[in-house]
């Protein structure tokens, strides 16, 4: 049974105790559902029904959080005073130097689902079996799997003050991956992003438009090509990323070091710290002028898009990165308060969020996006004489700092003299956050945009792997150091 | 936990029809988290969660669902709507060649208890250790349970109590020694203990840090950072379907084209780990799997669906055949000889975000993190700037691995997507001969 959010969020302003300087419910239920044919075989799914809810007091400067998958009163009772608990034994020893101050605010959202998506379990078999059944092409397609992952979401805050918000979200997500052998070289090529990279908010559409109708056979035909292609050559060139692998490049070198939680020191133990200072907004080059980057929780069909964040603010879109200056970070309500006791000026972006009911909120960095500029695929492509195409990420790395990073792509194409000559393999880039952006020299316009987004951004402890959405247009960077493989 | 999973089990057994099988996977985790940073509290939490999959099986037909379980009256009616939904679904669904699980009605029971911190404990015990220092982490700390049963009578339950302390002490900007503590009886004066002996480090840190260029440089890899590098196996390595698939990143090693050196033996050893002797199918674990022997391969985790599949032998491999308690043996070098047997050369702290760059190579990078340091003649000169190495695991576990050193460090994993990790690790560190340092 779906929780009633109106009688639930009663119930707890009731229970909840005197004394409390700030108490709020978050309510999260997700029906899950993952289906996947892999080599015409239907693997087995992978359904889900979670439901719990996270409360979170202060007292004082101490914040502390109960998590339960018991929603009766008694369950509430005692979450409420578990993190009541919490909260007293950390004031005077927090973190923060004062006492943060949580919203109210009131509202709904609702992802913009056109087609709301019913299949039965046959119709979402019959739909990956077409794709499958297409991919065995050749005795070198050694391996594939196609998939569909739907998940309905609805999400309650509730706090003492009054504020209370319910979202309800439609997520969908379709895949495809080849993977092709031939005399000890494999090559795999996916529809969509390899880790399921076409990821969007609404229902059939998303499939519909998504082109993942089709794929099936043109993946493996590109499976088969990357294993007949030379290996990706090494040396500096001008590299074209188109969006499959841009969504990487501005999830890694730009979301997040510009995570407040990460500028503040929470994340060093774990997912790290960040070359950007709390002195460097409003003041330090990010990229070339060409650079424009938002938070843009607002367009409808991206991953991450929301009203109200997980600390209950409202959520609207900045700009981060104002050709090439950098201008806000990425932090929540409780970040910017503690950044603003060193910096009083500090304008971040509502986006502190949790990735379940059963962990509390942090700053992430949603949908972040790369806004198109002027040039067509075909002006980039013609202003190249000797570079590489990449696109679909197969691999990132990137220091704790987020500066020296290290990606690779599963398809490369040569441009030579303004044209697009042979595909490669293996393809492969390396540089600097904190100078590669600088190098970025042509920007895609409208006709190259895609957007992405992946449901795996991991960070926190505990851990929590989280949804964003990344949409970006192709772009051009200067000279960067491009290798391949061993052989 | 114990009772409600049973109760659980036996409703949704009593729920079946004719030949119906059901399968019941159970999970959950009574968990403390202190976050902190500064050596004061950032999020201190508590997470009570029960997670129940129903796998419902008629012939060679079936289906699965997981519910999050309250406690409550709810559940049962929750199990019934569930149960319900799954058979609706089975005759849509085409019969699975692969199925495979156990009609074993074997029983066992796994209760592991410790001694844990009260949360007032941990949260003095950690402001005041750590009082005056930049440290930064997370304690982890409660019981874990899992159990699985059948309508064949199977019942088997694994319940073990762990904490986990992982912090780091920054000394200035990114140069830090990190640590980790963990077990079954925690003793307040031990960690004090260890977070002392990690601020006797920072006069180290505080040198003037040493920027190398780019190449091949000996190196000594703490256990770690070997641990780090070994759990990369677990994504396209050890699993029986990838290897058939042409996917895994050793597959010339598994084929037998190259070796490793002699010295290394790797095995899954489920007896000594933390992770239970049951799979999500009712099969149970053996105790030990060798995985590489003296440098050349010996085995595959194989779960019972590619057994099925590929028709050979299971091993109660989970689905992802990943290891859950790996363990590589030790060898000779005395751990307390390791600088002076580098000489001169890189101390790798840890290694951090691990990727493969060249899977077909099985060549990975990724960089250097923590207390990582230039050493010279034996001793530490100074930390290293942040480096970035890619190099094959035939070069750092073959030709270029010199020696092991003779301590096996247990490491539970810090992992807590989802919920607390129960893989555990026992690796030695590392004298290789050379590491491919590239920016």
């Amino acid at each position: 049974m779906p929780f009633d959010a109106e009688s639930i969020a009663q119930r707890f302003r009731r229970l909840a105790p005197a004394g409390l300087d700030h108490a709020s419910l978050r309510v999260v239920e997700e029906h899950s559902n993952l289906t996947r044919v892999r080599q015409d075989v239907a693997e087995p799914s992978d359904r889900s029904i979670d439901r719990g809810a996270m409360v979170t007091v202060i007292v004082g400067d101490g914040i502390g959080y109960a998590a339960t998958g018991d929603l009766s009163n008694a369950g509430l009772e005692a979450a409420t005073a578990r993190a009541a608990e919490w909260a007293r034994l950390a004031r005077g020893r927090s973190v923060f130097g004062a006492a943060p101050v949580l919203p109210a605010a009131n509202g709904r959202y609702a992802s913009a689902t056109a087609k709301p998506l019913a299949l039965s379990v046959a119709d979402r078999l019959a739909l990956l079996m077409l794709e499958s059944q297409a991919c065995r092409i050749d005795e070198r397609i050694v391996d594939w799997e196609a998939s569909l992952w739907t998940t309905r979401s609805r999400q309650l805050t509730a706090n003492l003050e009054g504020g209370e918000t319910l979202q309800e979200f439609d997520f969908t997500i379709p895949a495809l991956h080849v993977v092709a052998h031939k005399a000890g070289l494999t090559q795999i090529r996916s529809w969509g992003g390899r880790y399921n990279g076409y990821c969007q908010q609404g229902g059939l559409e998303v499939i519909e438009r998504s082109g993942f109708i089709g794929s099936g056979r043109s993946t493996a035909e590109e499976a088969l090509q990357l294993l007949g292609a030379p290996n990706c050559p090494s040396g500096r060139f001008d590299l074209l990323l188109m969006p499959d692998q841009m969504m990487l490049q501005i999830h890694e070198s730009i979301g997040h070091p510009l995570e407040l939680d990460r500028i503040l020191g929470d994340e060093r133990n774990y997912a790290g710290t960040s070359f950007v200072t709390l002195d460097m907004f409003g003041a330090y080059r990010y990229g070339s002028p060409l650079l424009n980057v938002t938070y843009d929780p607002t367009r409808s069909e991206e991953f991450a898009s929301f009203a109200f964040d997980d600390e209950g603010s409202r959520a609207t879109r900045e700009y981060l990165i104002r050709d090439g200056l950098l201008l806000r970070p990425i932090g929540g309500t409780i970040s910017q308060q503690r950044a603003a006791q060193i910096r009083a000026d500090i304008a971040a972006v509502a986006t502190a969020r949790s990735c379940g009911w059963n962990r509390p909120p942090i700053d992430r960095m949603s949908n972040l996006n790369v806004e198109p500029g002027g040039s067509t695929l075909q002006q980039m492509i013609e202003s190249i004489d000797d570079g590489i195409l990449m696109k679909t990420n197969a691999s990132w790395s990137i220091d704790d700092s987020r500066n020296k990073f290290q990606f690779g792509c599963e398809w490369g194409q040569r441009i030579v003299d303004g044209k697009l000559a042979e595909v490669v393999r293996n393809p492969n880039y390396r540089g600097i956050s904190a100078t590669f952006w600088r190098s970025l020299s042509m920007v895609g316009d409208s006709s190259t945009y895609a957007v992405m987004g992946t449901p795996y951004c991991g960070k926190g402890e505990p851990n929590q792997a989280i949804r964003v959405g990344h949409a970006s247009p192709a772009c051009r960077f200067d000279g960067v150091d491009v290798f391949g493989a061993e052989r | 936990m114990r009772e409600l999973f049973l109760a659980l089990a036996d409703h949704a057994v009593g729920r079946l029809r004719g030949t119906e099988v059901l399968l019941v996977n159970f999970s959950g985790e009574a968990s403390d988290f202190i976050r902190f940073n500064h050596a004061r509290v950032r999020q201190p939490m508590s997470v009570r969660q029960a997670y129940l999959t129903l796998h419902l099986i008629d012939g060679r037909r079936h289906d699965r669902i997981t519910l999050a379980a309250s406690g409550g009256d709810g559940d049962l009616a929750a199990i019934d709507d569930a149960i319900d939904g799954l058979r609706a679904d089975l005759a849509a669904l085409p019969e699975d060649p692969y199925l495979l699980y156990s009609t074993e009605a074997a029983q066992s029971r796994s209760e592991r208890t410790g001694r844990l911190p009260s949360a007032e404990e941990a949260i003095t015990t950690l402001t005041e250790a750590g009082r005056g220092l930049d440290m930064v982490g997370v304690l982890a700390n409660g019981p874990v349970y899992r159990g699985f049963a059948s309508s064949f009578g199977a019942r088997h339950w694994h319940e073990v109590d762990s904490f986990l302390l992982d912090w780091s002490v920054y000394k200035s900007g990114d140069k830090a020694v990190k640590a980790a503590y963990a077990g079954q009886q925690w003793d307040a004066a031990e960690v004090a203990r260890r977070i002392e002996a990690t601020r006797a480090q920072l006069p180290y840190l505080a040198r003037s840090p040493r920027t190398i260029e780019p190449g091949a440089y000996r190196a000594y890899v703490s256990p770690a950072a070997i641990d780090e590098l070994l759990w990369m196996l677990n994504w396209g390595g050890v699993s029986a379907k990838d290897q058939r698939t042409q996917q895994s990143t050793i597959q010339q090693l598994v084929d037998g084209e190259v070796a490793l050196s002699e010295q290394v033996t790797l095995r899954e050893h489920t007896a000594a780990g933390l992770a239970p002797a049951f799979d999500e199918v009712g099969f149970t674990r053996p105790a030990s799997i060798e995985l590489i022997r003296g440098g050349r391969h010996a085995g595959s985790l194989v779960s019972p669906r590619t057994a099925q599949e590929y028709g050979i032998a299971s091993n109660g491999a989970n689905a992802s055949e990943s290891m859950q308690a790996l363990e590589l043996a030790p060898g000779r070098l005395p751990r307390s000889d390791a600088l002076q047997a580098l000489d001169t050369g890189v101390c790798v702290g840890n290694f951090h975000y691990l990727n493969w760059s060249d899977r077909s190579a099985a060549r990975v990078t990724g960089l250097t993190r923590f207390a990582t340091y230039w050493v010279e003649k034996g001793e530490i000169v100074a930390p290293l700037t942040v480096m970035r190495f890619d190099d094959s695991l035939y070069r750092m576990l073959g030709s270029e691995l010199e020696a092991l050193d003779d301590q096996a460090d247990w490491i539970l994993n810090n992992g807590t997507y989802g919920g607390r990790s129960v893989e555990t690790s026992r690796v030695p560190g590392a004298l290789l001969k050379e590491l491919r340092l590239t920016l």
